[in-house]
Parts: structure tokens; sequence; C-alpha cells
């Protein structure tokens, strides 16, 4: 019986085999998505894990100094004392054709985990200067006379390397740049502070913020996961129903039979797992392809934007796979609950004729507008009352959901407005039926309406983003030319060198310190006319350049600024070895996770002696020359030099990195909603027949008919278009003003591009023509032998 | 002039046993304020004929014109200008637009056909018993009331030609027979000529000529 | 430190298993120095650190008493192994240190061990002032002038458990082994150079779980260093050095291989030392221990006929196993029989 009652259903899917496949596709486009930003959230939080335990070892403590420097003897004497230290030695050096960390430990010492797990280490060879290096990493060196072998386990962009070796490549002196803290101590050690009190002990984890800092990006990339699997929902959602009502009489019909209603609900749950399992395993297929498409950019974004060194390179993960059929199998019964409530409730013998819609959805309509002015009501509560990230995200879903539920409502009023307004019968039929159909076509139409808003809010906010960025960059880039010692010596060899030669040397120091209980550095900056002139400030007290100079007070960036809530002139910032030291004003500083402080260079060479000079900005007007004679007379690498043009090319770079996974999501967002409205059009049209029959029975030709189908989906669109981008900008103002303050810690203008709004427009007006030519094209070509068929008595 | 002239009019389909003939050389006239009957068995080419005479169809051979117009020759766009102007149709069911109101259905074919009176729809509705119902959409309606407002949409154009397809067909048969009495009634006060496909000889009986097709001929009425 | 990278760079440090022996101690010593009969040994260089050669150890052990009337054993050593026979400044020095700590009592047995690089300080041995350390631990000379380094030593380490501070006084003079100092191990002739001073009065305080415990008793230092100690075949060794109640000493072992090959010395309380060939003494195993999966012999009969010897030895505590990144046994025990005293078991490659 159930076998029997299973054909006759599955029967179904063989005769509409578009509507199968919009299911299918549905599904499937919904599952890819999220699962492909579910893969690469977590490859790039592998990724974390693997450099936190061996970059930051996030399992054991570490010891380090403010400036990032200790003394090899430091940790000689540390270890004569009994402590169970090992020393790490870490910068960035070129080897083959690439830059990358050179990672130094002292294998002997090395607490136990914290080094990679490499699967046949010879340690001989690397004692005598062998460098493991991820398989990646071994392909950007490409042919280097250095001894090399690959360890997956090593984090991409690093070589590691017996420490006497790093000592080579750094050309480092008798320095170190950490120590590691072995888990087991002797019993009885003298306390860190009185042994080496400029040493600081960084319990475990703590020095290891990758996590932590790339959460907002991996947060972003879950959002629109979600928003593009809700989106694929759509899709499945109306095929489901629609099928539902096709097989109304079908499901009748069984019953009348004897099928007992328990049984034909399994049977059509039964068959929704199947095809979840199948759109899944294909969805799966898909999200990994699109991963390993988008990964390589993500990689970059996430190495240039936070130094996080994630692999170029998919693994597959079971475990993925198993969450995503999950999260897919969840999806369908969500879209598939409403069909199988209707069934429960349907009496045996309903008529099977389709229901009034647009009568029975007036009720619908009431309850979901009230909905909606809830969601808004909570989207403004947000607004005003709600604080963190997560807020933040609350209030973004409040809104799209808001503006999605207001969306059939608000065509209504339209539609209603333009029937009023129609002379000819035609054009009042017209609007009076897409009203009608309304309902039918709403949740496409949802679909479209927050892809559409999506795109705009994100492109405004990236556009708005970028402006500034360009703005900031240009004045932040104004040094000729950047030089980076390698060594202490060598900063003060370039010092005398440079002297004679340019306009101003202005050396970059700094140390690492916890400002107001965020991890941040301490800037020295010289006095000079390239940071007065140029140096946008909010909120600056006056004077502030002469104040800054007098080792008064301090400038902080935006993002301790605002994380702190500090106010200029009235608050004060603690600094490690000095106290409290007044807020005389904020700058600007994007694309920059770290809390960040600036000192007076004197004010900050009296505090942090000895700190190590790691670049120098060059004022010059002369760069070509400049750059020459470093090279030439001075004979420093070229590596060791930017040049402005390069320094700017290089962020822009990374700008544009940050967002390309972002736009890419976008892109397939809108594309599922086309998806979407197709898979509603063209169930759509198998029941519109009976609707158009009469029309072409009083003289409408088919192939009017089709046009002003056609027509229909355009000038839908074309009013979920006008209503997006209102809820695009609401968006793009919530994401500057409030996501990216929570995320990054910076708040930008919002600037508006009715240019990207007309390209947008015109792509989504193709993706709707695209979506409506199908059904349109059919009603042109079959059309008078299929209207015809609805007056046939037969039928 | 004529309302309906069908000269030797023929039509086959295809199916799977091969051609087969649906009309053989069919020959038939219709004048103004005329009522015919149609009858015949299922299968008779009744229908058929009925859509080949509304333009609906195309035939094979033989020539159809509607009020001295030639319908046969003209392509789908012509047809379709030519049932605005001429021709109001019935059918069984599925005759209005359901997403319109009773009134808007009323009046929609005679202004498509530049033919609107909203005096004459008045009278028109006043006439069907529709006067109350002019707010509601088709589905709120009864079969019987459906039925009134096609024949209703059909008059207020007022066409050359009324093509019904067992109009009463979905009616009990009280209801069919006033639907049919006003139908009869109004088409002939306006002088409209009204060609009925049915197969019940009762209500073939009513019309003023019946023609029976036997087999895509027309025969002998039984 | 890594275990995943421990094991491999000792057995680097030569090579791995059995075949190549005990800690890899067995393979060929290329470029490395090879001991000579014949050369006098002198000090206070010979106490330093011989970089030329492959290995080097410094091996102090001490049967001790409490105040509480327990008894304990006391380990303190310190390894020298070379990559290359050569010594150079901070982290291009080839030197690799390694130190191990154990402390037995009857209940339990305590170890540590520790490793560093040479050239940077953290560990190394220096002949003047004498010390050898490691981290914190170390073995310092208190001697005054005129006395060798040796005659008194302050020993400390501690692991995170135990610790000890002791003091070494050696009541006699240092006694070379084998052939003046060259002590052959292998029918094949692998030798190393080998003194002791077994003479020491030892005092001082073990840091216990339950507490610190004053102690006394005697002690024991083994200087070694070679490029290649073992056969090929030699898969490891019993060694015992043994305090008689008369103030005589002895010291023995057997390498275990193809052929046994055994050596000791008989050592008078005056310091007069008689070298005994292979064969003279007789190591056989009584009983048997199960530690960590391996059946370990720790108690032993041991006859050496020409001296009128037959002994056997009980350990303090069977379970004195050095659980490290290269594992022994090595504890402290008591013998009887003809002679009866106490002394120090080390066994090696079980």
């Amino acid at each position: 019986m159930i076998r029997t009652a299973l054909t006759a259903l599955l029967s179904h899917w063989l005769r509409n085999p578009v509507q199968l496949a919009m299911l299918l596709a549905g599904l499937a486009l919904a599952t890819a998505l999220w699962s492909g930003v579910q893969a690469l959230n977590a490859e790039a939080r592998a990724a974390y894990a693997t450099a936190e335990g061996l970059l930051s070892d996030g399992g054991t403590a570490q010891i380090e100094h403010p400036s990032g420097q200790i003394d090899l003897a430091q940790f000689v004497a540390l270890r004569r004392a009994g402590w169970q230290v090992s020393p790490v030695l870490e910068g960035r050096a070129e080897i083959g054709a690439t830059r990358v960390t050179v990672l130094g430990i002292e294998p002997l010492t090395a607490p136990a985990g914290t080094g990679p797990t490499l699967a046949e280490p010879d340690l001989e060879g690397f004692f005598e200067g062998l460098g493991y290096a991820h398989p990646q990493t071994l392909r950007e060196i490409g042919p280097t006379e250095m001894p090399l072998a690959p360890a997956e386990a090593v984090p991409v962009g690093t070589v590691l390397v017996d420490i006497r070796r790093a000592q080579r490549l750094l050309d480092a002196g008798l320095y170190i740049t950490r120590m590691t803290l072995a888990q087991e101590q002797p019993q009885g050690l003298a306390p860190l502070e009185s042994l080496a009190p400029d040493l600081r002990l960084v319990p475990p984890g703590d020095g290891a913020e990758l996590g932590g800092l790339t959460a907002s990006f991996h947060l972003n990339l879950t959002a629109f996961g979600l928003l593009a699997f809700a989106v694929g929902l759509f899709i499945v959602h109306s095929a489901v129903g629609l099928a539902f009502e096709q097989r109304r009489a079908m499901f009748r019909t069984l019953r009348a039979l004897g099928l007992p209603l328990r049984h034909l609900t399994a049977c059509l749950a039964t068959e929704m797992v199947v095809f979840a399992l199948i759109a899944g395993s294909a969805g799966l297929v898909l999200g990994y392809a699109l991963a390993a498409a988008l990964l390589p950019d993500v990689a970059l974004t996430l190495r240039g934007l936070y130094g996080a060194p994630v692999p170029g390179a998919l693994q597959f993960n079971p475990l993925w796979a198993l969450a995503g059929l999950g999260m897919t199998l969840a999806g369908t019964g969500l879209a598939g609950a409403q069909a199988l409530w209707r069934l429960w409730h349907m009496p045996p013998l309903a008529p099977a004729r389709p229901r009034a819609w647009a009568m029975a959805s007036r009720r619908a309509m009431r309850r979901q507008g009230l909905a909606a002015l809830a969601l808004a009501a909570m989207a403004l509560g947000l607004a005003l009352w709600g604080s963190g990230l997560l807020a933040g995200f609350a209030l973004l879903a409040a809104v799209l959901l808001a503006a999605a539920l207001a969306v059939p409502l608000l065509l209504a009023l339209i539609l209603r407005m333009a029937e009023r307004r129609a002379t000819t019968p035609v054009a009042e039929w017209f609007w009076a039926d897409s009203r009608q159909n309304l309902p039918r076509l709403s949740l496409a139409l949802m679909a479209l309406m927050l892809a559409l808003a999506a795109n705009i809010g994100v492109g405004t906010m990236v556009a708005s983003f970028r402006a500034t960025f360009i703005d900031w960059l240009d004045l932040r880039l104004v040094a000729e030319v950047n030089v980076m010692p390698r060594n202490s010596a060598e900063a003060a060899e370039l010092q005398a060198f440079l002297a004679p030669r340019t306009d101003a040397i202005l050396p970059m120091q700094r140390i690492d310190a916890t400002l107001a209980g965020q991890p941040g550095q301490v800037y020295a900056m010289k006095d000079h006319a390239t940071f007065r002139d140029n140096w946008p400030l909010f909120a600056p007290v006056p004077d502030v350049w002469d104040r800054l100079a007098a080792g008064e007070g301090v400038l902080v960036n935006e993002q301790l600024y605002r994380r702190a809530g500090l106010r200029a002139g009235s608050d004060t910032l603690d600094l490690p070895g000095i106290g409290a030291m007044p807020v005389l004003g904020a700058y600007p500083d994007y694309g920059n996770p770290l809390a960040q402080a600036v000192l007076a260079l004197e004010r900050f060479n009296a505090a942090y002696p000895d700190t190590p000079i790691r670049q120098f900005a060059i004022r010059t007007s002369d760069a070509p020359a400049l750059i020459a004679a470093l090279q030439d007379d001075f004979g420093l690498p070229q590596g060791q030099i930017t040049d402005q043009a390069q320094a700017k090319e290089l962020s822009m770079a990374i700008f544009e990195r940050t967002f390309l996974i972002t736009r890419a999501l976008n892109v397939l967002t809108l594309a599922v909603a086309a998806v979407a409205l197709f898979a509603a059009l063209v169930t759509l049209s198998g029941m519109r027949l009976a609707q158009l029959a009469p029309l072409w029975a009083l003289g409408l030709t088919a192939r009017e008919l089709a046009a002003l189908e056609l027509g229909r989906a355009l000038v839908l669109g074309a009013l979920t278009l006008l209503l997006a981008l209102p809820v695009g900008l609401a968006l793009a103002q919530v994401l500057l003003a409030i996501i990216n303050v929570q995320a990054f810690g910076w708040r930008l203008p919002l600037q508006l591009f009715p240019g990207d709004w007309a390209r947008l427009g015109l792509w989504a007006m193709l993706a709707v023509l695209a979506a409506a030519a199908l059904p349109a094209w059919r009603l042109w070509r079959r059309g008078p032998s299929q209207l015809l068929r609805v007056f046939a008595h037969e039928r | 002039m004529i309302a309906l002239d069908i000269q030797e009019l023929s039509k086959s389909f295809d199916s799977v046993e091969g051609r087969i003939p649906v009309l053989d050389s069919v020959s038939l006239q219709l004048q103004p304020g005329q009522s015919m009957a149609l009858t015949g068995e299922s299968g008779s080419g009744k229908s058929t004929l009925l859509h080949l005479a509304a333009g609906l169809e195309d035939p094979d051979a033989g020539q159809i014109s509607i009020a001295g117009e030639a319908l046969t020759g003209l392509g789908d766009t012509g047809r379709a200008a030519l049932r605005r102007a001429h021709i109001g149709l019935i059918f069984q069911q599925f005759n209005l637009i359901p997403s319109l109101t009773v009134a808007a259905n009323l009046a929609f074919q005679a202004r498509l056909a530049g033919r609107h009176d909203p005096a004459r729809i008045q009278t028109l509705a006043e006439r069907l018993g529709l006067g109350e119902l002019l707010a509601r959409y088709p589905e709120q309606l009864s079969g019987g009331q459906q039925q009134r407002v096609a024949i209703g949409r059909c008059l207020a154009a007022r066409p050359a030609l009324v093509l019904a397809d067992e109009p009463t067909g979905n009616l009990d048969e009280a209801t069919g027979d006033s639907v049919l009495d006003l139908m009869l009634e109004l088409t002939e006060a306006d002088g409209v000529a009204l060609l009925l496909v049915t197969h019940s000889p009762r209500l073939a009986a009513r019309c003023a000529a019946r023609v029976h097709l036997r087999a895509g001929r027309i025969g002998a009425v039984p | 430190m890594n275990v995943k990278l421990v094991i491999p760079l000792l057995l680097a440090l030569a090579s791995p298993a059995a075949p190549q022996g005990f800690a890899g101690l067995g393979t060929s010593a290329e470029g490395f120095a090879i001991p000579e009969r014949g050369r006098a040994l002198s000090f206070p260089e010979d106490h330093g650190p011989h970089p030329e050669y492959r290995i080097e150890w410094w091996y102090l052990t001490a049967v001790l008493t409490g105040e509480d009337g327990q008894e304990y054993g006391v380990q303190w050593t310190l390894f020298r192994s070379a990559l290359a026979p050569e010594e150079a400044e901070g982290w291009d020095s080839p030197q690799v240190w390694m130190g191990h700590a154990g402390l037995t009592t009857r209940e339990a047995h305590f170890s540590a061990e520790r490793f560093g690089r040479g050239g940077i300080g953290q560990a190394g041995v220096e002949t003047a002032p004498f010390s050898a350390w490691i981290d914190d631990w170390h073995m310092t000379s208190r001697a005054g002038d005129g006395q060798d380094a040796f005659d008194h030593l302050e020993v400390v380490a501690r692991g995170a458990e135990f610790g000890f501070a002791l003091d070494f006084i050696a009541e006699g003079p240092l006694v070379l082994q084998g052939d003046q100092g060259y002590s052959v191990k292998s029918p094949a002739g692998q030798a190393s150079y080998y003194y002791s001073q077994p003479f020491f009065r030892v005092s001082g305080t073990l840091d216990l779980p339950d507490g610190p415990v004053t102690v006394s008793g005697q002690g024991w230092l083994d200087r070694e260093w070679s490029s290649q100690p073992l056969a090929e075949d030699q898969a490891g060794w019993d060694w015992v050095s043994l305090i008689f109640e008369d103030g005589h000493r002895m010291m023995g072992f057997q390498l275990r291989g193809a052929q046994t090959f055994t050596a000791g010395t008989w050592i008078t309380p005056e310091g007069g030392a008689t070298p005994l060939p292979d064969g003279a003494v007789q190591f056989t195993p009584l009983q048997h221990t199960r530690i960590n999966g391996r059946e370990v012999p720790t108690h032993w009969r041991i006859d050496w006929e020409d001296g009128g010897l037959s002994i056997t030895t009980e350990p303090l505590n069977p379970h004195s196993w050095m659980d490290l990144s290269v594992s022994y046994w090595e504890g402290p025990l008591r013998f009887s029989g003809t002679h009866s005293g106490r002394g120090y078991l080390e066994m090696t490659g079980y």
C-alpha cells in the first residue's frame, strides 16, 4: 500500500520534471552556499589553530619583552635560575622568490606539544639547517639553495628552522624574539619579577588573538552564507508548496482509497528526506568547489588583513559534509513543514480545486504585516539600545526580515494604486491580475528583495569604505621611501647614511602593550610636518601637535577611541611604565585590528629605551636617487626598501581582496534569488493557463499574453528593486555605523553611489528577464493549443 | 448580412491511430437574431466546429466569415481582432477573469471592442439579476451566476455572433433553463446570432434552427 | 622537550636501536678522536670537557641514609654529546648537553632531565674553577687551593617533585680505571678514557614531596669520554659500584653482546687499583622485575673467584627506572654474601 502510494506520489515529479529540477536546484544551491562558506570558515579556523599551536604557542605560556626582543643572555639567565623556557627567534626574511616568516626554535628545549607534528623529522638535518614549510609555501619560494622539506603542519607562509639557522637568515644578533614556557617546572622557582623585571609572562592563549581578530570576518561570511541558504529555501518552499497544491486531488484519492493520513504524511516526509539527501550531496560537491574557488582570495585577505596564515588549498573534512547535509535536512524540514501541516489538517474530501488564493491570503497578509511591524519595532529598539556585534547582526536580521515581510504588502498597495489609475481594460486586468498572483510570487520576490538589498547595502558599504580609505591612504603614505633595518646596528648605520641625503628621517619604533585592556601597540612619533599636516584627527584638543611633541599626552587610533569610549581632553590612557597619559585626540587607522597609541619620540625613548627601530619613513625630493644610493652605496637588499607607490599598491590590493569574497557571495545570492523567481514563475505558469484562457477567448493573442506575462515579471522586479533601495541603504548604514564599529572599531560616513545602483538594477532586470523568459516563451509558442485545452470538455 | 457563413469546412487531428477526420465538408449559415443548436454525440466534432468558428483553431479546408469578414486566411492577430470585434464566446466553465470584479468582467469585452456603454451594462446587469453582485469576484459566485455574468459580458460588447459551448453543462436543470432562457431572449432582442453547442435535445429544441453532426458531417436530426 | 623530537634526536646523535647499541653509543666515530692506550691523563685539564670526542659524562651516585633512618640513593649526571668534533660560540656550537637526576627511596623513584645547547652558556663544564652545569643543576668545586677540584663538590639538582643539594668530600685519591684510565669495552678493542673518585663522604639535604630530609652517606664519581665505547653488537650493559664495609671499593660491568665482555677494578681503601680482566667477574641475574613491559634483572649474583668474592645484590627499590627520553635502570643496592656493603647498579639496553 505504502509502496503504491509512494509510486503515485513520485509519479507527479516525473510528469513535472521542471518542478523537480527546481526543488533539487534550490536545495543544492542553498546547501552549496551555506556549506561552501562553512568550509571556508572551518579551513581558516583550522589554520589559526595550527598557527597558534606553532607561532604563538596557544597551549603554552610565553615570556615576552614589550620591544619584541630579548637578549639571549636573559634566556640563559632564566634557564640557570631553573626556569624551563625555550627560545624562539622569529622574523621576516626573503627565501627564494618570496618573503616568509622565519620561525627559529630550539628543539632540545621546546616544550612538548608546541612543535609541529612532523611525520618524519630529520633532526640531524634540522640541526644542520634543514627548514620545514607548508607545500604551498615551498611552491611560493620556488628554487632556492636552502634545504627545505614539506610539512603540512607548518602554517602557510612560515619556514620552521633551527634557531641557529634562523639567526643566520634574519641576520640577528644575540637576541631572541620570545620564550615559550614548559608546562612542567621545577619546584621552588624564583619569581620572574625578581629575575627579569622587564620581561612579562603571557598566559596560554593570550598572545594568540587570531581567532578573536578574525571572528568578525567569519561572522560576516556566516551571515552571508545563512542569507544565501534562506534564499535557497525560498525556492524549496515554493516548489514543495506547489507540488502539494497540485497533488491535492491525489492525496484525496489516496485517502479515499484507505491510506491512513499518518502513512501519507510519512510518505511525503520520506520523499522530502530523499530529495534533501540527493540535492544535499550535490550541494556539498558544489559547495566544496565554491569554497575551493574562493579560498585563495579568502586566504590572501586573512593574511593581508590579520596576518593569519591560511593555506590556499582546501582539505576535505567529513564532519563538514555531515553538518552540511544536516543543515539541508533541517532546511527542507523547515520549507516543507507548512505543506505537511496543511496535509495533516486537510479534510479527506476537501475540494480538489485550488483554493482561492487572494481571498484566503488576506488574513495571512494581515498577520505578515503585523510581524513586519513587530520586527521593525525590534530593529528600532536594537538600533537605539543594542550593543555588541551580535546585537548589530540581530539588527541587520530584523531590518531585512521586516522589509522582506513588508514586500508583498507594499507591492499589493502599489499595484492597487496602479489598478485604480488604469484606463484600458487590459491594463486594469494586468494590475488586478498581478495583485491577485502576488501571494504565489511573494516568497520569490521577498528573496529577490533580500538579495538586492544585501547587494545595495554591502556595495554601498564597500564603496563608501573604499572612498574613505583611498583619501586616508593618500594622507597616510606621504613618506616617499620606507626602509626596514634588519637590526640595531644596521639601523644606526642607515641613520648615519641617510641623514645627509634626505629631508627627514622618521624612525618607526613600537612596543607591544595592553591598552585599556585590549591588545595593542604604542608607537613613537617624531614631531614633523609630515604628521602635523597630513594626519586627520577627530576631536583634537587645542594645540594637539604641540602638546603631543611636548610629551604631554597621547593620540589614540579610532579603534581604541571607540572601543574604550575615550574622550579627548578629559580621559587618560594607562601606558606601561608611564602611567596615565591624557588623550589628546584620535586618528583613523583602517585595516588595523589592534589598539594603538602614539607618543612623542623623545618621551617614548625615555620610557622604553633600546627599542629597536623597525622602519624609517623617509622624506626626500628624489626618491629614485635615494633608492639607488641605498642599494648601490649602502648595499641594502631591495626587499628592505619600499617606495610609496609600492606601499599604496599593497594596501589597495589588501583592501580589494578584503571584500572580494563578500562581493562574490553577493553575486551568488542574487543568482540564487533569480533562480527562486524562475522556479516560482515556471511553477506558476502551469496554473496560469486557466486564468489566461478567457482573455485569449476574448481576443488577446498568445503573443500579447506572453508579452504581458514578461512585463508583469519586469514590473514586479522593478518595484522590488525600488523597495530594496531604501532597505539596502538602511543596511549600509547599519554596516557602517554599527557592525564596522563593533567588528573593526572604525565608523565611516555613508556615501551614495547611484551609478552602482543603476548597474545593479540592470543586472537585476536581466536576472528577472532571464527568470521570466522561459515561461513567457512557452506561453507564446505553445499557447493556443494549451489555452484551448482549458475549454475542452475532457479536461 | 450573414452573421456566420461556413463553407465546406474540414478538420482532422493527428492521433496515435493516424489522421482522424473530425469535420468533413461542413457548411452552414446563421442570420442575425437567429439561434441555432448544434447537436451530436461526444466526438462528433461539434466543439471543434465552434472553436473553428471562433478562430481559436485553424481549419484544414473551407471558408468561414463572420459579419461579412473572412476569418479563414487571417493570422493569429487578425483572428484575435475579429474575435474581439464580433464574437462572444461562452464556455461550460472558465469564462470569467478571476482577478476582476463582476462589474469589470461585464465591461471588459465591450471596452476591448471599443463599444463601452455603461447604461447598457447597467440594463444588462439588472436584466440578468446581477445588480447585487457587481462588486464581487467570480469565485464568490455560484455557477449559474457566473454564466449569467458571461452572457452579460458577451452581449455588452454587442457582438454579431455568440458562440456557446455547453453553457449550461455545469448547472442543474432549473438554473440551466433559466440561463438559456435569458440567453435566447437577449440575443434575439439584440439581433445577435447564436450558435449553441449542446448534447441535450431538450435544449436544442428551444432554438430556432437545429443542426446535427454525425461523424463530422451534418446529418438528419434524430 | 617535544618527545616526538627528542627520541629521534638522541638517536640522530648516533642513530637508532639495537644493532648500534644502547642510545647509539655503538656507531662509528668519523672525524672524532679515538682513545689511545698509554696516554696519561692529566688533571685538572681532564676534569673538563673533551669536545673532540663524541660522548662524555660526569656521573655521580651516592648511597645515603637519612636522619629518619631511611635509605636513599641519588644520581646526578651530565652527558655531553657532540654533533661535530669541535666547539664554537653561540648557536653554532655542535655540543649538546643532557642532564639526568635521580632520587630513589624505598617506595619511590624520582627522575628528571634537562637539555641544552653548548655555546650560549646554558650548559657546559669549566675547569678553572671547576663547574659542570645545565640550567640550575650544577656540580661545582669547593676545593681549596692545592686540592684536586673533585676533592670537594657541591651538587644540586631539582625536578618538579624533588631536589637535592649535597656536599661531596673526597676521602681518597682519584682512581684510574682499566689500563691507567684506558678502559676496554669489547673484545674488538673499543675503549674509553675512564677514571673515578670512589671515596666521597656525602652530606646534605634531599627535598622530597613530604619535606626535606638531612642525609649523609658515601658517593662515587665516574668520568668517562670516548667516541665509540661499545661494539656494534653490544646492546647494553650492567654496571655496579660497590662500597665494602671494610673500606674497599669495586667497580664491575658486563657488556652484553654476541659475547659478554666483563671488566672491573678492585680498589683498596688507600686507592690502589687492580684491573680485573674480561671474564674475571661474573654476573648472574637472580630475579627479574617487570617495569613498563620490560623484564629487568634487578637482583644479581656477582662472583670474582680469584678474589674469593661471591655476593648477591638487592636493590633498595626494584623500580628505580629512569623514565626519561633515554631510559634505563639506576638505583642503590645492598649486597651480602662473602662480603657486604652498599652500592649502585646501572642497567641499560633493556
